[in-house]
C-alpha cells in the first residue's frame, strides 16, 4: 500500500446507510407501501384476467404491432407456460417488471431531457448513470433489504436503479440529436422553449426514446432472478429453487418462461417505434386501400 | 423606408468576444485572431439598412459569416454586439418575450434543407407556425391550404414531407414562411439545395410571388448568378466583412475591389448588363434642321457610315447611310427624308445583352436605344456590345 492506512470507504458507506435507516425510515416505509400496493394491484388484475382471453388479447396486440410470425410465438410460448404450470409466476414477474418499466419511465424521462436541456446536469448525472449500471446488480440488493424488508419491493427498487439508466441516456440523446435546423424553425416562428420541446424535440426523439425502453425493459427482466434471491415473487423464485435445489429441469423451465417473456417484449417494443410492414396495421391499411381501388 | 437597419454588429465565437472585438477595431485579421486566441469571427463590423419591399442579397462564399448575419437579424444568434433595428425598433435589446412575438409576427425564415418536421403533414407543417401562436385549428387549416394553393402544392396536404422532392418540399418551406403573414422573409441559402431547373424555377416563382406580396427579402446564397438575378440590392460578404453593396449592375461594373472582381469574372454578363449601361451617347441628325451636307459632314467627322435621324422632339425616325448621301449629292438633290431607311432595330433601356445580340443577325445597322416614347437614347455598335461583354470601356470605334 503506498498510503499506510487504508481509506475507510466501506465504513463509510455503512454509516450513511445505517443514518439513513434510522432517520428516513418514515420514508421508506412510504414508498415500500407505494410499490407494493402497485404490484399487488398489478398483479391481482393480470390474475384476474381469465387465461385464454389474456392469451387472446396479447396475441393480437403482438400480431397488430410486430406481424404475423411474432405473434404465432406469442401465442405458443404463453400457451406453453401455461403448461408448464407458470402462469401466477408469470404473472408476478410481469407485474414486477411493468411496475418497475413505468417508474423507470416516470423518473427517467424527465432526467434525459433534463440532461438534454443542461449541459450542466449532464455532466452531473451521466456519471451516476454509469453508477448505477455498472455496479454490480447485488450490492444494491443489501441496501435494498435494509431499507425495505424482503419482499418483492426491495427486487422492484433494485430492479428500478439497474434498468433506469437505458432510458435517461437514450431520451437525453434522442433529444440531442434532433437536427439543429428544425430546432431553429420551431424558434425562428417564436416558440417558447416548452412548445419547442413538446412540438419539436420530443416527438423527433421518440424512436430513440423507445429504444431505450426496450433496454430498460429487458434490464428489468435480466433483475428477476437476482431479486428472488431477496424474496421477490415470480419465475426467479422458480428458477433460484433449482439452483438450490439442484433441481435442473425445474431451474430449465423457469428459465424457459423468462426468455419467452423476453423474447415477446423484445421484439415488440422493438416494432413499437417504426411502423413494420408486416404489423397488422400495415395489413390492415393494405385491405382498406385495396377495397378503395376497387371501389 | 428602412425596414431593418444593421448598424456596427459583430459576432465573435469563443470565450472572451469582446475583448475579441477590441482587437478587431485595433486592425487584427480574422486569421489571425483564430490561430492566437482560438476565437472565431464570424461577423466583423457589418452595418446596412434594407428597405420595405426589397430583396436584399447577402452573398459570399462558405465560412464569410452569411449565415451567421442572417441569424443574428431574428437573433438566433445573438450578436456580440452592435444594433439591429426592425421597423425602427431595437431588436438587439426586447426583452425574449418580445423577441417571440417579432418572430411570430413580423419575421418568417426559409432554411437551406428545408428543415420540414418529418412527423408532421404537410398541411400541419405549413400551419406551424400559426400554431405555435395558438391560432385556431380550423383558422389555420385554411390559412395553410390557402398557401399551399399560393406555391403550387394544392392536393399535397396530407403528403408526409419525405414523400415529396427537393423542390416541393422547400415550396412547403416556403408556404410555411408566407402562412404568418410577416413582412420579413429571411431566406438562408434557400434554394442552394435544389438542382439547377429547379433551383431556376423557384427563382422566378419568388420574382413572381414578390410583385405580389412585396415582402421585405434577406436573401443569403453562394451563387452570384442567383444574386444577381433576384437581388434587388447585393452585399458582398468576405471574412465577415462586407466589402460591396450595390445593385447588381453597379457590382459588375464597378467592382470595389480585387475579390469582388475575381468573384465576378465567371459571371454570364449578357444577362445582367443592359443596354442603357453599354450604349454610347446618340450622335445623329435632326431631320427639321440638317440637310445633306451637314449630314455627311457629320458622318465624315465621326468617321462613321450610318447616322440616326429624328425629328426636333427626339423622336426617332430612321437611319440614312453615307452611300444614300452621297448619291443626293451627286444628283444635287436636298431630300434627304426619302433616303430614310426606317428598317431599323430598336431596344429600350433595360434590355439585356444577349437580348441585343441577336438583332445584329438581323441588320447591318446599329440598335438604337430608345425610351417608351420612341424617342432616342443612345446607340449600341457591334463593338459596343463586345466591350459590354467584356467589362470593358470600348476601345476601337467601328461599325
Amino acid at each position: 500500500m503506498i498510503l499506510n492506512m487504508k481509506i475507510p470507504v466501506g465504513d463509510f458507506m455503512e454509516r450513511v446507510i445505517n443514518w439513513m435507516t434510522t432517520n428516513f425510515s418514515d420514508g421508506f416505509d412510504a414508498i415500500k407501501n407505494g410499490l407494493e400496493a402497485i404490484i399487488d394491484s398489478m398483479n391481482w388484475f393480470l390474475l384476474a384476467i381469465p387465461i385464454v382471453i389474456f392469451i387472446i388479447v396479447v396475441t393480437f396486440l403482438a400480431w397488430w404491432i410486430a406481424g404475423n410470425g411474432i405473434a404465432c410465438f406469442t401465442a405458443l410460448g404463453l400457451l406453453l407456460i401455461q403448461n408448464l404450470d407458470l402462469w401466477k409466476q408469470t404473472m408476478q414477474t410481469l407485474s414486477l417488471v411493468t411496475t418497475a418499466t413505468l417508474i423507470a419511465i416516470l423518473l427517467g424521462l424527465p432526467l434525459g431531457i433534463l440532461m438534454a436541456k443542461s449541459n450542466k446536469a449532464n455532466k452531473i448525472i451521466r456519471p451516476i448513470l454509469d453508477f448505477m449500471q455498472t455496479m454490480p446488480a447485488f450490492v444494491y440488493l443489501i441496501p435494498a433489504v435494509y431499507f425495505f424488508d424482503l419482499g418483492t419491493v426491495p427486487g422492484a427498487v433494485a430492479t428500478i436503479i439497474f434498468a433506469m439508466p437505458p432510458i435517461v441516456r437514450l431520451t437525453n440523446l434522442g433529444i440531442r440529436q434532433v437536427p439543429k435546423d428544425v430546432v431553429e424553425v420551431a424558434k425562428s416562428f417564436g416558440s417558447t422553449s416548452s412548445q419547442l420541446l413538446f412540438k419539436v424535440q420530443v416527438p423527433l426523439a421518440i424512436p430513440t426514446v423507445l429504444a431505450g425502453l426496450n433496454q430498460t425493459i429487458m434490464l428489468s427482466l435480466s433483475m428477476v432472478v437476482i431479486s428472488a434471491m431477496i424474496g421477490a415473487d415470480g419465475l426467479g423464485n422458480i428458477v433460484l429453487q433449482g439452483i438450490t435445489q439442484m433441481k435442473m429441469g425445474q431451474g430449465f423451465e423457469g428459465g424457459l418462461a423468462v426468455v419467452i417473456i423476453a423474447m415477446v417484449l423484445d421484439r415488440v417494443t422493438q416494432c413499437l417505434g417504426k411502423a413494420s410492414p408486416k404489423s397488422g396495421k400495415a395489413f390492415i391499411t393494405k385491405i382498406k386501400n385495396k377495397n378503395k381501388n376497387r371501389m | 423606408m428602412a425596414k431593418i437597419q444593421v448598424k456596427n454588429v459583430y459576432k465573435v465565437f469563443g470565450s472572451a468576444p469582446m475583448q475579441m472585438i477590441s482587437f478587431l477595431e485595433k486592425g487584427e485579421k480574422k486569421t489571425d485572431l483564430l490561430k492566437k486566441y482560438k476565437h472565431s469571427v464570424g461577423v466583423n463590423n457589418v452595418s446596412f439598412s434594407v428597405n420595405e419591399g426589397e430583396i436584399f442579397v447577402v452573398m459570399g462564399l462558405s465560412g464569410s459569416g452569411k449565415s451567421t448575419l442572417i441569424r443574428c437579424l431574428n437573433r438566433l444568434i445573438e450578436p456580440t454586439s452592435g444594433e439591429i433595428y426592425i421597423d425602427n425598433e431595437k431588436i438587439t435589446q426586447v426583452s425574449s418575450a418580445k423577441l417571440r412575438e417579432i418572430r411570430r409576427k413580423k419575421i418568417a425564415m426559409v432554411f437551406q434543407n428545408f428543415a420540414l418536421l418529418p412527423h408532421r403533414t404537410v398541411l400541419e407543417n405549413v400551419a406551424f407556425g400559426l400554431e405555435i401562436q395558438k391560432v385556431d385549428v380550423e383558422e389555420r387549416k385554411k390559412k395553410a391550404i390557402e398557401m399551399l394553393e399560393v406555391v403550387g402544392l394544392k392536393g399535397y396536404e396530407n403528403a408526409k414531407p419525405k414523400e415529396l422532392s427537393g423542390g416541393m418540399q422547400q415550396r412547403v418551406g416556403l408556404a410555411r414562411a408566407l402562412a404568418t403573414d410577416a413582412d420579413i422573409l429571411l431566406m438562408d441559402e434557400a434554394f442552394s439545395a435544389l438542382d439547377p431547373l429547379i433551383r431556376k424555377e423557384m427563382q422566378n416563382e419568388l420574382l413572381s410571388l414578390q410583385t405580389k406580396m412585396q415582402k421585405t427579402i434577406v436573401f443569403i446564397t453562394h451563387d452570384l448568378d442567383e444574386a444577381l438575378k433576384i437581388g434587388d440590392r447585393i452585399a458582398i460578404m468576405k471574412d465577415g466583412n462586407i466589402v460591396q453593396i450595390g445593385e447588381p449592375e453597379e457590382i459588375l461594373n464597378s467592382p470595389a475591389d480585387a475579390y469582388v472582381r475575381e468573384f465576378i469574372q465567371d459571371v454570364n454578363r449578357t444577362k445582367i448588363v443592359s443596354a442603357s449601361s453599354i450604349m454610347r451617347s446618340s450622335e445623329s441628325i435632326i431631320l427639321e434642321k440638317a440637310g445633306v451636307r451637314t449630314a455627311a459632314k457629320k458622318m465624315k467627322d465621326l468617321e462613321i457610315s450610318s447616322i440616326f435621324v429624328t425629328d426636333k422632339h427626339k423622336t426617332l425616325l430612321g437611319i440614312i447611310t453615307i452611300d444614300k448621301v452621297s448619291e443626293l449629292m451627286k444628283e444635287n438633290r436636298d431630300d434627304l427624308k426619302s433616303v430614310i431607311d426606317t428598317d431599323i432595330r430598336t431596344v429600350g433601356v433595360d434590355t439585356s445583352i444577349d437580348e441585343i445580340i441577336p438583332l445584329f443577325l438581323q441588320s447591318g445597322y446599329p440598335v438604337a436605344v430608345v425610351d417608351d416614347e420612341n424617342k432616342l437614347k443612345g446607340i449600341i455598335f457591334k463593338s459596343t456590345v463586345l466591350a459590354g461583354i467584356a467589362g470593358k470601356e470600348e476601345v476601337s470605334i467601328d461599325s
